[in-house]
């Protein structure tokens, strides 16, 4: 199987004044690997270095050592993105233009012609059911409504790779319905989908495998069905056993 | 270079469906329609002195525009966190960068426009004839400056808190645009090491009171030789490059989280 994102010993150093030696460790020594058509968990309590991978993978933040790559190709190059959609866990888009105008303005820093550009547009305001809202500046637009713009920009260019930020956050059930639908649909195109999520029973339920984060490094990974198979237990428990929680006591 | 229209594009959008531009046209407007309007001089000397009013306005206004126009752009940014979703397009920081300027250098060059053209209807009106040369060489004069002011707010943007930049940046231009051209002067005059301090200040400065032909139009002497406008532009496009490379560098390495 293709390897579509590989992170190798991956360091990532913030500079603290108040911590010890100036600097704080926020990943370490993190390797991992997600190959083509899989559906990936990224899991972690908070300060586990989660977003700071992720800010790494999308360019944001250079990494101290190690090395990560999409598609092969450096994260540090911006080509390396050309092939990827992301959806932040917050909708930051602007506001002051309609969601048909933030579509054809990413369509074009994807270098979409015209002609993709209009259809791809259309597909998904479709698709994420604001067709009829289209020419409404974003401002005006519920919560839910932007998420799912934000979802839109997402799929703009058809990507091979989904990196998706706690993209359940905020949304409603019906919500949470679609975009789990979006992700199983993605699969079956054979996409790949990055997935960073503290809704571990959605996780369990989409993802083919996990890498389970903690202070830092990976404690686990593997298949959903090996990681409850050899814990005995729900992804849930399988999850706060790793990070060393201690299980709430069974009443038998 | 597309993805650099791109952004220039929602910058534009951006200068259209904000108010600033409409206020600051119609202040312009109303005041030199305010002072057209008052009869105290006689005819030669009114259509001068509304002349001048209006262009000084023009001058005024537009460097408002530039400034905070430019200025805003990286940290609205960030502030709005819409700098993540578009860095993780296939974009660089310095095609963002480049994208923002082209975007606001453009703008101001719209808003150029339809000032001159207010201020050549009450040209026309006062004095019945439009010396087109004069006209266009000021419009293009005017827009290269701007476009060294706009790359000076970028940069400063990056350096300093907006509000700081916005002070700081038109302080500056006021500065350089009254008193640039006599530094050399004051050098001579303070000599010593202070004298070599005004004098690097004196050459390090881009001379922006060397775009300002508003003389020219005001008294309607000949237009300026074209030899002058070129190496005016040259001169311009050389400090919008360094600025702008400066920022780029900065941009690079700045943390956006």
């Amino acid at each position: 199987m293709d390897t579509t994102l590989r992170v190798n010993h991956l360091r990532v150093e913030y500079p603290a004044p108040s911590e010890p030696g100036g600097v704080k460790l926020a990943v370490n020594d993190l390797s991992f690997e997600v190959r083509r058509g899989e559906v990936f968990g990224f899991l972690g309590p908070n300060g586990a270095g989660k977003t700071t991978t992720m800010n790494v993978l999308l360019g944001y933040v250079n990494a101290t050592g190690g090395s990560a790559e999409l598609f092969g190709v450096d994260v540090r190059q911006p080509i390396a993105r050309q092939r990827i959609g992301y959806l932040p866990e917050l909708t930051y888009y602007y506001r002051f233009l309609t969601a048909e105008e933030l579509l054809r303005f990413y369509a074009r820093i994807f270098g979409l012609n015209h002609h993709t550009a209009s259809r791809r547009i259309d597909e998904l305001l479709k698709l994420v059911e604001l067709d009829g809202v289209r020419r409404r500046p974003i401002r005006t637009y519920s919560k839910g409504m932007q998420q799912r713009v934000g979802l839109a920009q997402a799929l703009i260019n058809d990507p091979d790779l989904l990196l998706l930020d706690e993209p359940t956050s905020g949304l409603d059930p019906i919500g949470r319905m679609k975009v789990r639908e979006i992700i199983q649909r993605l699969q079956q195109q054979g996409k790949t989908v990055f997935f960073s999520s503290h809704e571990l029973g959605e996780v369990e339920t989409v993802c083919n495998r996990v890498a389970i984060l903690h202070q830092g490094c990976v404690q686990e990974q593997g298949h959903v069905s090996d990681l409850v198979a050899k814990y005995q237990c729900d992804l849930e428990q399988v999850f706060l056993k790793v990070v060393g929680y201690p299980s709430p006591p069974r009443h038998e | 270079m597309n993805r650099v229209f791109a952004v220039a594009a929602v910058v534009i959008r951006e200068l259209i469906r904000r108010k600033d531009f409409y206020v600051l046209f119609v202040l312009t407007a109303a005041i030199t329609l305010l002072m057209g309007s008052i009869t105290f001089f006689n005819e030669d000397d009114i259509a001068r002195y509304v002349k001048e009013i209006c262009l000084l306005l023009i001058w005024l206004a537009t460097l408002v525009i530039a400034v905070t126009t430019a200025g805003r752009q990286l940290p609205a940014e960030k502030e709005s966190r819409t700098i993540f979703p578009l860095l993780a397009k296939p974009i660089s920081r310095t095609e963002v960068l480049a994208g923002k300027f082209l975007g606001c250098w453009l703008a101001v060059g719209i808003t150029l426009i339809v000032f001159y053209l207010f201020f050549g209807v009450i040209s026309l009106a006062r004095e019945h004839e439009l010396p087109l040369v004069n006209y266009l060489q000021a419009v293009w004069l005017h827009w290269l400056m701007l476009g060294i002011v706009a790359a000076l707010a970028l940069l400063g943007s990056l350096l300093m808190t907006p509000a700081a930049n916005l002070s700081i940046v038109i302080l500056a231009v006021i500065g350089i645009w009254t008193v640039g051209e006599f530094l050399n002067r004051v050098a001579a005059k303070a000599g010593g090491v202070s004298g070599w301090l005004i004098y690097a200040v004196y050459y390090a400065i881009p001379h922006l009171e060397i775009f300002d032909i508003r003389e020219r139009i005001i008294h309607g002497w000949e237009p300026v030789p074209w030899g002058a406008v070129i190496l005016a532009s040259g001169y311009a496009l050389v400090y919008m490059a360094m600025l702008l490379a400066a920022a780029a560098l900065l941009f690079r390495r700045k943390p956006l989280t």
